[in-house]
């Protein structure tokens, strides 16, 4: 149970270029991401389990499918595979699509911009990047995350177990902690029962 | 002392770099990123750049050469320097990646070889000082003692 509260964000960046993944892992990780990088967006669904032409993950990877990326950062300009292929790939998938993507370009180009926000992504960086971009990616985490919860919450009405006031944790480790990290915990509590009840129930 | 001395060229050489336009402020991003988690974050970014850059300035003379040039694929690489030259805050190379691509979407084949030159001489020069930069960090961490 401690590892789940303590465990940071895991994003999946998705970038052809070395020197810009290697940017872009620095930047997630100082704003304290766990950051896992692909150079191509076919990489990317291999890591999310989702094969080129299949609608279903890997059966061995399904269980931990919803745990296993929190965000997906992507860059649009790929050869290949583009970042707005695999945007749309993600968001036909009935397992990926709640995750909210982001996506990079270092072209201002609006008609693209407006593409990629109505094929469903949850914000649009050029390049490059900065730190105070980062401050961004959180909240449609944490939105995300909210609405899952909501829906699992619904899918459990008839459950009685289903009482988050009992978390153990909830008052001990809240001392030493910044208000940005008290933020992260507090609504850690309120999903810990959609990602601790797949795994024991 | 030599270490003092050797700082104060390193500082030098940096600040003429953004003197003379060479760098712009994403560099500073850069070295603001660099911390004691990741104590040689900039020295690997601009590697990757030079690798990169030489790679790309190598393809870009290859397929200018062609009889037939495929200006899309031109216009591709050129779009991948100006991407990592940004990335950098090579200001000046990612300049002149803006212009290169101008002469890609006319189909300028003179132009293009132009623009190819300047960008190579202009990233050679780069490259030079980055390694200059990065010689007199070795040497200036080379005078502390190792943990």
């Amino acid at each position: 149970m401690a590892v789940a509260i303590e465990a940071p964000f895991h994003v999946l960046a998705v970038d052809d270029s070395l020197p810009d993944r290697k940017l872009i892992e620095r930047l997630l990780k100082t704003s304290s991401f766990q950051v896992t990088t692909v150079d191509s967006g076919s990489k990317a669904l291999e890591f999310l389990g989702l094969h080129d032409h299949e609608d279903s993950p890997i059966s061995t990877q399904s269980d931990q499918q919803e745990v296993a990326v929190n965000l997906i950062i992507t860059d649009y300009c790929m050869p290949g595979m583009t970042g707005y292929d695999l945007l749309k790939k993600i968001k036909e998938s009935s397992y990926l699509r709640d995750i909210p993507v982001v996506i990079m370009s270092s072209d201002n180009i609006p008609s693209r911009i407006n593409r990629c926000l109505e094929e469903g992504a949850d914000e649009f960086f050029l390049k490059p990047v900065r730190l105070s971009d980062m401050s961004k990616l959180k909240p449609h985490i944490l939105k995300s995350r909210c609405k899952e919860h909501y829906q699992q919450e619904q899918n459990l009405q008839s459950n009685s177990e289903s009482n988050n006031s009992s978390n153990p944790t909830s008052e001990n480790s809240s001392s030493s902690t910044s208000s940005n990290s008290h933020k992260r915990k507090a609504v850690d509590e309120e999903i810990l029962p959609h990602t601790i009840r797949p795994r024991h129930s | 002392m030599a270490a003092a001395a050797l700082t104060s060229q390193l500082n030098a050489l940096v600040n003429n770099m953004f003197a003379m336009g060479l760098l712009d402020d994403q560099f500073q991003q850069l070295q603001m990123l660099q911390d004691s988690t990741a104590p040689d974050f900039v020295s690997e970014v601009v590697t990757l750049f030079c690798d990169d850059g030489e790679r790309i300035i190598c393809e870009l003379s290859r397929q200018l050469e062609k009889p037939n040039v495929d200006f899309d694929r031109v216009d591709s690489y050129v779009h991948q320097l100006k991407g990592s030259s940004a990335s950098v805050g090579a200001q000046k190379v990612k300049n002149t990646c803006i212009q290169f691509r101008e002469f890609c979407q006319q189909r300028s084949r003179d132009g293009c070889l132009k623009t190819l030159d300047l960008v190579r001489t202009e990233f050679y020069d780069l490259r030079n000082k980055f390694q200059a930069m990065l010689q007199l960090e070795q040497q200036i961490q080379a005078c502390y003692p190792k943990h």
